[in-house]
């Protein structure tokens, strides 16, 4: 029989398995080698707040998810492929796969205490063998099989049964294995015993599934669109670190971070404790407070300085961020959003602290507010909130979210004489006099740091008097700074770019989104147009103040529908500052962001409604 | 020291003093500039971060580089200023509510990090600037605005916090005493890392005469015993008395009596690393039969955190690739297309 190839332009694939099984590193490393070799990818890692849940059950199932080829914008909907590790790992995920689709068990671990571990009937399994192509591999078996001669004892063995179906897709979707290999070598060279036994499951894997011909084999279109250059894979955490060392360097200060571990934020403080290299000072705090707080006095002293932060953590720093406010120092706080109220979802995603980050705080205490959209223009966000803080001495707020933060996509890599110039508000020294609240057309003032001869002076939590700065109670002077420390926010929208408008201009319906829910919107709006469809889509990056031309956009169209991971935040923040308009919502509370089909559907429904 | 390159008066700002007539912090506020005058920073060189209540107003009064910050966050603050330019001499105000009720948490971690801050903690054992509630350090029983019938809680004695956190200088004074104050303070900058400095401090309005036992003038002499680094624990209007140890615990002993000499008499070692007699002169009470331990009763070498994170930075970037933004952005698994 010869054997069938389909031609695809994408292809969803979930590996799911315990916490411990190495699904995440499976899904890594499938992602770099399609990236390597000209698929556009999006990632997407669904990780258990637990870090070993018990074995086998529901709750302890670590799925990544990837979605790969022509043009990719998100991590997809519903998979083509999903490896399944266990019962559990397929009861979790069974309603994320497509009609028809593949789904790749390791028969060794279908067992009778398996199953009652995932809570979940065997005869259960035999409905869906009907409607899916199920491949029933005794994985762990013939991955131990393949690792005979290695000498490892039986458990060391087990623990590559992962490489094994890796080695399998690999197969079906064709393709090369030197880049898993030599990341093996590299990771465990002090190890070549450990490195072998992973290449050799790898390829026992790959020779298994042309074996069995259990299914087809793809062709995937590679992406035609991407430019030329350097590349690599980017989430959105490491995107965000880099983002503010980048900014460090580009206005030639030094850095500081003040933070205190936090799911999903972590990784940001991870990524700059790594780099002392760059001279990148951080500091792990006893808490979130001293997370700001110790920021708070870096950039007193001359520090482009940040915290980061998910939102229980934001609340927590809420006080600090008014002191950064009236002492007007630039400070970024990076919220990484996860699911509330309070513990809420650790490990999953929300959208629903924007009403945090632009209002609480006691006072009136405005910050500007920016969101990141994909995993790797964290990166620019990043750098924008640092030029901003910098430019206009002010804390600024850049929200992201567990989405973006675990999500990866491939990222050209950009290069640091092409990023744009941050102009500090630093006063050199004997510059004349020092007036600390002495403003500039933008209202900003200017940064005196100590150590400096002649600038000495006081900031700090109460009102200060206009240009000295010292303590005042004065009726009219609060009034006036109040109006000062509003205005220099609210002037930021001359200088904050314009809103786009992507998809069908000539639509009635306009989609509007913030954040981290662009790819998905942005698939579902090219997917209708090229179905003859008309829709247009503006993102808003730029929260506070809102774009200049947001009103002049907004009125070319007739309907507004407003897409968001929480109850309506940015939509009620609309109605606020545009009360003109009547803004439709599209809600999801679930922790998981808008399916492509969802999204479609709610866009087709209401501009069938006329 | 000595050039007195400065005078206290150089370090005064232009802002009117607006503590109460008599309160202690006056007091100290001149030790402060004195000690200033006397030590070797330049003016521009001295950062003055504080919290919030009375003494955190601390800063408006200087004229030098000062950040008046939140309710407890001082220690963080002043963390913050000092790891990011460990050229600057920085100085934390804070009061007992300050720092070991709401700031708690900031001031046992900053003392375990040692990071290298004089810690100013003008214990008056009361709130003030809320109007006269109690505090972690008001006495059991005490009747205040927030306790009627009298506080049913122990209060902490900042010494032996310091000490639990692993403190490497600790010493005690009075606000009054400006020159025991104004040398304690220049010895505490001196010193590389944490140093906390609990200055008895009497406020004139909502705890009038707290350490009258201590301070009065019929008192004073059998009451306090002024510690000093390689001299004997001797106190008394003659330095007739003195202490000992008997067994694990301190003795109050008169020289001349019970065939006790001065040879006897414990002689003060500020530079013991283990805590023990550190902790039992801390702990000496009027109520226990003892004077109170003034001075510096711990002063013990260690490594201020920001010097390790300086050298950290210096090691890494010795052996690290990366030097650059340019060098980060394409380490690792990177590929080109073309």
């Amino acid at each position: 029989m010869a054997k069938k190839i389909i031609e695809v332009d994408e292809v969803v694939i979930k590996f799911a398995g315990d916490s411990g099984d190495g699904m995440q590193l499976t899904g890594t490393q499938f992602s770099n080698t399609s990236a390597l070799i000209g698929d556009d990818v999006s990632t997407f890692p669904d990780y258990p707040a637990e870090i070993r849940a018990p074995q086998g059950t529901v709750g302890g199932v670590s799925g990544f998810q990837l979605h790969f080829g022509k043009i990719i914008e998100n991590p997809g909907d519903f998979c083509d492929v999903l490896v399944a590790m266990n019962p559990a790992a397929l009861k979790a995920n069974i309603r994320w796969v497509k009609d028809g689709g593949t789904i790749i068990i390791d028969t060794d671990a279908f067992t009778d205490k398996n199953f009652k571990k995932a809570g979940c009937l065997q005869d259960k399994l035999k409905e869906i063998y009907e409607d899916f192509n199920v491949i029933q591999a005794p994985v762990t078996s013939l991955t131990k099989e393949a690792l005979v001669e290695t000498g490892l004892d039986s458990k060391s063995m087990a623990r590559s049964k992962n490489m094994f179906t890796l080695g399998m897709v690999y197969c079906i979707f064709d393709r090369p294995l030197d880049h898993t290999e030599k990341f093996f070598d590299k990771k465990f060279g002090k190890k070549p015993q450990v490195a072998d036994a992973n290449k050799k499951a790898l390829r026992a894997g790959f020779n298994y599934a042309v074996t069995i011909h259990a299914m087809p084999s793809f062709r995937v279109h590679h992406s035609d669109t991407i430019e030329k250059g350097r590349y690599r894979n980017m989430n959105g955490n490491t995107a965000t670190a880099w983002g503010l060392l980048a900014a460090a360097e580009k206005a030639n200060l030094p850095f500081f971070l003040g933070s205190y571990p936090i799911t999903p934020a972590t990784e940001v403080l991870i990524e700059i404790a790594k780099r002392r290299d760059l001279g990148a000072k951080s500091f792990q705090a006893e808490d979130e407070i001293g997370g700001i707080v110790t920021s708070i006095g870096a950039s007193f002293a001359g520090h482009l300085a940040a915290t980061s932060t998910s939102g229980p953590g934001l609340a927590l720093k809420s006080e600090a961020i008014g002191l950064a406010v009236i002492t007007e120092l630039p400070l970024v706080i990076v919220n990484v959003q996860r699911g509330g109220p309070s513990t809420g979802l650790p490990t999953k995603t929300e959208q629903a602290d924007l009403f945090q980050a632009l209002y609480g705080r006691n006072g009136e205490s405005p910050v500007p507010v920016i969101a990141a959209s994909t995993p790797s223009n964290c990166f620019d966000y990043a750098f924008e909130a640092s030029k901003i803080a910098l430019e206009h001495m002010t804390p600024v707020l850049l929200l992201t979210d567990g989405f973006l933060a675990n999500g990866t996509e491939p990222w050209k890599i950009p290069l640091m004489k092409d990023m744009p110039e941050i102009k500090h508000k630093v006063k050199a020294a004997e510059d004349g006099e020092y007036m600390p609240y002495k403003r500039d057309a933008n209202l900003v003032r200017e940064w005196a740091i100590p150590g400096t001869k002649g600038y000495e002076h006081r900031v700090g939590g109460l009102e200060k008097m206009d240009l000295t700065g010292n303590v005042s109670y004065v009726p009219e002077n609060h009034e006036l700074m109040t109006k000062y420390r509003e205005n220099k926010v609210k002037n930021l929208e001359n200088i904050f770019p314009g809103l786009q408008v992507e998809g069908d201009e000539n639509a009635d319906l306009l989609v509007i989104g913030w954040g981290s829910t662009y790819g998905h919107i942005t698939t579902a709006i090219r997917e209708l147009n090229s179905e003859g469809i008309k829709v247009a889509h503006a993102h808003f990056n730029y929260i506070n103040p809102l774009p200049k031309n947001t009103k002049e956009v907004l009125g070319r169209y007739k309907k507004h529908l407003v897409c968001e991971i929480n109850l309506g935040q940015f939509a009620g923040y609309l109605e606020m500052n545009h009360p003109e308009f009547d803004f439709k919502k599209f809600n999801k509370m679930q922790g998981l962001p808008f399916t492509v089909v969802e999204l479609k559907e709610k866009f087709t429904q209401l501009i069938e409604n006329k | 020291m000595g050039d007195t390159k400065y005078t206290f008066k150089d370090f005064k700002s232009d802002q009117e003093n607006r503590w109460c007539p008599g309160c202690g912090d006056t007091a100290i506020l001149m030790s402060v500039q004195k000690a200033m005058a006397e030590l070797d920073h330049e003016k521009e060189d001295y950062a003055i971060v504080s919290g919030i209540g009375c003494s955190s107003r601390f800063p408006y009064y200087m004229n030098t580089y000062g950040f008046h910050g939140i309710h407890g966050r001082a220690g963080v603050l002043a963390s913050g200023v000092k790891v990011a330019n460990p050229k600057l001499s920085v100085w934390q105000i804070t009061g007992d509510g300050d720092a070991l009720a709401i700031g708690g948490n900031h001031f046992i971690h900053e003392i375990r990090r040692n990071v290298n801050i004089n810690i100013l903690l003008f214990n008056n054992q009361i709130y003030g600037l809320t109007k006269g509630q109690y505090s972690p350090t008001s006495l059991f029983g005490q009747i205040t605005k927030s306790s009627p019938f009298g506080t049913i809680e122990k209060p902490f004695n900042p010494g032996e916090l310091v000490l639990g956190a692993h403190g490497k200088f600790f010493a005690r004074s009075i606000d009054s005493k400006v020159k025991e104050t104004t040398n304690i303070l220049i010895q505490a900058d001196k010193h590389v890392g944490a140093a906390v400095v609990e200055i008895l401090q009497n406020c004139v309005i909502f705890n009038h005469g707290a350490f009258n036992d201590i301070t009065s003038k019929e008192t004073r002499d059998d009451n306090q015993i002024w510690l000093e680094h390689g001299k004997p624990m001797l106190f008394g209007k003659d330095k007739k008395k003195g202490l000992i140890l008997d067994g694990f615990s301190l003795k109050v002993v008169k020289i001349g009596e019970d065939g006790i000499s001065e040879a006897d008499i414990l002689v003060h070692n500020a530079h013991e690393e283990t805590p023990y007699l550190h902790l039992a002169l801390i702990n000496m009470s009027l109520a226990d039969g003892y004077p109170v331990a003034f001075g510096i009763i711990r002063q013990v070498k260690s490594p201020s955190y920001e010097n390790l994170l300086e050298q950290q930075i210096k090691d890494v970037q010795a052996k690290s690739k990366i030097k650059n933004m340019d060098d980060l952005l394409n380490s690792g698994s990177t590929w080109v297309v073309e």
